[in-house]
């Protein structure tokens, strides 16, 4: 069986997907269904304090005893607030160890804070936390990140919620060639050609939100995600022809057609 | 009287309590929360020994859809 393994456990799926942007938690349900996704990731907010008593709550929607849930930081912009945060939801989630780390450097692009991230992975790493993180698409900070003992490298293919796609495949290349652990792209995707090529590229997996969640049909696109996940990894275990930029290769037999040749 | 910061709002309690009643007294009872006090976790086995002081600083969080 071709599986992706994280920190030591086994999934079946390569495509991870967020809950946020849902109309409402049927809508998150019926499109995580769709997508056949193992880890689900979760925002960890303040909740309202004696108020809506009856509020449904995300966890009874996307169930920790169903799926692997993924705890982020997102809208964290310091070590210390993605730490806390992290803490909060092992507490939360039963000393749950698997953690997406971002730590954001800007509002407007929310392009993660590199140093920022590698201090907060350290600090993790040595609290027991299995880390991926999310990083930009430089292979050195790839790099520092794996050293540090981070279990997958999440590399933006362009920014958070863009649907611009993979804006730079030669740098995801480089970062796929030097890893020796998962590499997935999270963050970018727009639609379903885009998670196949980060498939192909040789990215063990693919994490995504917006795409899913912001498409018209939610439903849909979670399926289409589904299959472009699953048909770019065999395209790349299939190991695609080489590329022949200036000749022609005909798939027929050039012998016995029944009209001549126009000569060279 | 004590004044406690819950979630960055504060809030004046006039008697001792500890977390179990302040979990207990606003509905939080049996849901999947998290409390952070002063920047440290409070484990769920804690609730009920550990008593709020003036100046406090509480976090009360719950997983909330993102990506």
């Amino acid at each position: 069986m071709d599986n992706l393994i994280i920190a030591g456990k086994t999934y079946s799926s390569r495509l991870l997907v967020g809950t946020g942007k849902y109309k409402d938690f049927s809508e998150t349900r019926a499109a995580i269904e769709a997508s056949g996704a193992e880890i689900i990731t979760v925002a960890i907010r303040r909740t309202n304090i004696g108020q809506h008593a009856d509020e449904p709550n995300l966890l009874d929607s996307v169930p920790p005893s169903k799926y692997t849930l993924l705890p982020n930081t997102a809208g964290c912009y310091t070590v210390d607030d993605a730490v806390r945060t992290l803490r909060l939801a092992r507490e939360l989630l039963d000393g749950h160890a698997l953690v997406k780390l971002e730590v954001l450097g800007d509002p407007r692009t929310l392009y993660p804070n590199i140093v920022e991230t590698i201090k907060a992975a350290e600090i993790l790493v040595k609290e027991g936390f299995d880390v991926m993180v999310y990083t930009s698409d430089d292979p050195i900070a790839a790099r520092q990140l794996e050293e540090i003992g981070c279990v997958a490298i999440m590399p933006l293919a362009s920014l958070i919620g863009s649907g611009m796609g993979i804006l730079n495949p030669w740098n995801l290349q480089i970062i796929i060639d030097n890893a020796r652990v998962p590499v997935l792209v999270d963050a970018g995707v727009g639609t379903a050609s885009d998670a196949a090529i980060a498939l192909e590229l040789g990215c063990d997996g693919v994490l995504m939100n917006t795409a899913i969640a912001a498409a018209h049909n939610p439903v849909l696109m979670a399926s289409a995600m589904r299959k472009a996940v699953e048909a770019g990894r065999e395209a790349y275990l299939a190991g695609r022809m080489a590329k022949k930029m200036y000749t022609a290769s005909p798939s027929s037999p050039v012998e016995g057609v029944i009209a001549s040749a126009p000569s060279q | 009287m004590i004044h406690i910061t819950i979630n960055g709002e504060t809030r004046q309690f006039n008697q001792p309590i500890n977390i179990e009643q302040f979990v207990d007294e606003n509905n939080l009872k049996g849901k999947r929360i998290a409390i952070e006090r002063n920047g440290e976790i409070v484990p769920r086995s804690q609730f009920a020994e550990q008593f709020l002081t003036d100046g406090d600083r509480l976090e009360v969080v719950v997983a909330v859809g993102g990506g």
